[in-house]
């Protein structure tokens, strides 16, 4: 009951606001279609919701995602461990990685839609090239913050090279190679918006648009805030992941 | 490895080294050359360098790539500079003032992971297709980790300092700009390294939805008409403004933190 209460004081602002909203919405002040207030817009999502527009659209927005990580994490991880091990692959990848650093993401938006339209293809492909290069400086990092001293004692001790990596460096990447993926996990979210918002025909951006040019703007609201949700719940419950991955560590 | 650094490399081990990291980036360009040469792409898929490198000139020439790259570079730096402001500031009071913690600490652990591009129609309803639409934009993405580094920079200064300054009689004004913001601008500094990319990803995307001009209106509206020398023009210009916007605030860093023991240690 105490814990319950101090995370409603905590949190409190949050309501404090939603109320404002509501409040400034009623008052008139605002057109409703620009603010429309807070209970309209849940009414709005539960039609959504019923209707079925949002889970279909959420499910192709998540598979969008998922795909497009999942592949940044593996490819992401094996250059970076590549680079921290062989170092022909290093003097390879090394500029290769510093060129495409600084690129804003989202300059490849128009490139993915021009290489595979727009479906399915051109998101996930943007979204792994997007997000691979974090995980790749994170699993590098990680791999040469690895004692050296713990690994020539694993090495003296009779472990093959491979063994030792696998046992010694591969454990010890894992913190950095997690904040590279969480770095990831947050760039995912904005390149799939922002490109259903731009060039698709399904997902959560392109409902987000889709109403809006309709002028359903309740509607809107309504599967704006859930995506946000969806992006806030996903990087809490990464990080609760990665409490327990590095539960070991404390 | 704190003890262990590694011996300060030779000017002549220095220059190889750069010579190896300017002769791989030739050698790509070469392959990229090399394959649209052989047909292993089509040009629609991948246009030649150099065919990409004349569209660039030719865009140079006209005047349009100055007024699209100037555009978005505004948009970006106006809102990373607005962001920078209003963040540094409402990280300090947030550290100086309890009611104000209590009021913004949940909005920011909420609203900072959060995709924020998300709003970007609900800003393009409230302040229609605009600059100050664009710009809010990028203000609302990039202010995020800005209060978050500020926040996290303040509360590491030690405390000896603070108690020292205090017992010197320094007042409340005093204790920020001289000891405060001093000693949590290595942390400012990286969020301000954080942010300023991110200004840029967003005035693009914000570009790329609202069309007009700047580079993203320019690179979306190549990509409709399936024009992809266009688009290769625009990731090749976009990636030099990322590029120098990243190698200024390293400069800015090293400038600013030339009293800060991280500017000697190389």
């Amino acid at each position: 009951m105490n814990a319950l209460s101090s995370a409603f004081l905590r949190y409190s602002p949050l309501l404090i606001l939603a109320l404002a909203w509501e409040a400034a919405a009623r008052s008139g002040l605002f057109s409703s279609s620009s603010l429309p207030p807070i209970s309209k817009i849940s009414l709005a999502w539960v039609d959504l919701a019923r209707s079925g527009d949002l889970t279909g659209n959420t499910l192709a927005s998540l598979w969008r995602t998922g795909a497009g990580l999942a592949l940044a994490i593996v490819i992401g991880a094996v250059l970076g461990f590549a680079m921290a091990f062989w170092r022909g692959a290093e003097t390879a990848l090394s500029p290769v990685v510093e060129l495409f650093y600084p690129l804003p993401k989202s300059a490849l938006i128009p490139v993915t839609a021009l290489w595979l339209g727009f479906g399915d293809g051109s998101k996930i492909l943007l979204i792994c090239m997007g997000c691979m290069l974090p995980v790749t400086l994170g699993a590098f990092n990680g791999a040469l913050s690895a004692d050296r001293t713990l690994l020539w004692s694993a090495r003296s001790l009779g472990a093959s090279r491979l063994r030792s990596m696998w046992d010694v460096v591969l454990p010890s990447a894992v913190p950095e190679l997690l904040n590279g993926v969480r770095t990831a996990l947050a760039l995912s979210f904005v390149l799939l918006v922002s490109s259903e918002l731009i060039v698709s025909r399904e997902g959560l951006g392109y409902l987000i648009g889709f109403l809006g040019a309709n002028g359903t703007y309740e509607s809107m609201f309504a599967v704006v805030l859930t995506v946000a949700l969806i992006g806030f719940l996903a990087d809490r419950i990464f990080e609760a992941f990665v409490r327990r991955t590095l539960a070991w560590r404390e | 490895m704190a003890g262990v650094s590694a011996p300060t490399p030779s000017f002549a081990a220095r220059a190889g080294q750069l010579a190896l990291r300017w002769s791989l980036i030739i050698a790509l360009f070469v392959a990229w050359e090399l394959l649209t040469r052989t047909r292993t792409f089509t040009p629609f898929m991948l246009p030649s360098p150099q065919s990409v490198f004349e569209r660039i000139w030719r865009d140079a020439n006209s005047g349009d790539l100055f007024i699209n790259m100037a555009l978005t570079i505004y948009r970006a730096l106006a809102g990373f500079i607005i962001a920078a402001v209003l963040g540094v500031s409402l990280g300090l009071v947030m550290t100086r003032n309890a009611g104000l913690r209590w009021f913004f600490d949940p909005v920011i652990s909420v609203g900072f992971p959060m995709p924020k591009i998300t709003f970007l129609p609900v800003i393009v309803l409230w302040l229609g297709f605009y600059d100050t639409a664009k710009i809010s934009m990028v203000v609302f993405d990039a202010i995020f980790p800005i209060i978050t580094a500020t926040i996290a920079g303040v509360r590491s200064v030690e405390k000896e300092l603070i108690w020292s300054a205090r017992n010197l009689g320094a007042r409340e004004r005093e204790l920020m700009w001289q000891i405060l913001l001093p000693a949590a601008l290595p942390q400012i500094l990286t969020g301000l390294q954080v942010a300023l990319p991110i200004a840029l990803i967003v005035a693009i995307v914000a570009e790329m939805m609202m069309g007009g001009y700047g580079m993203g209106g320019a690179m979306i509206q190549a990509s409709r008409m399936a024009d992809s020398r266009g688009v290769f023009a625009g990731i090749i210009e976009i990636s030099i403004i990322g590029w120098i916007f990243v190698k200024a605030m390293a400069m800015l860093r090293s400038r600013l933190l030339f009293w800060h023991p991280e500017s000697t240690r190389n």
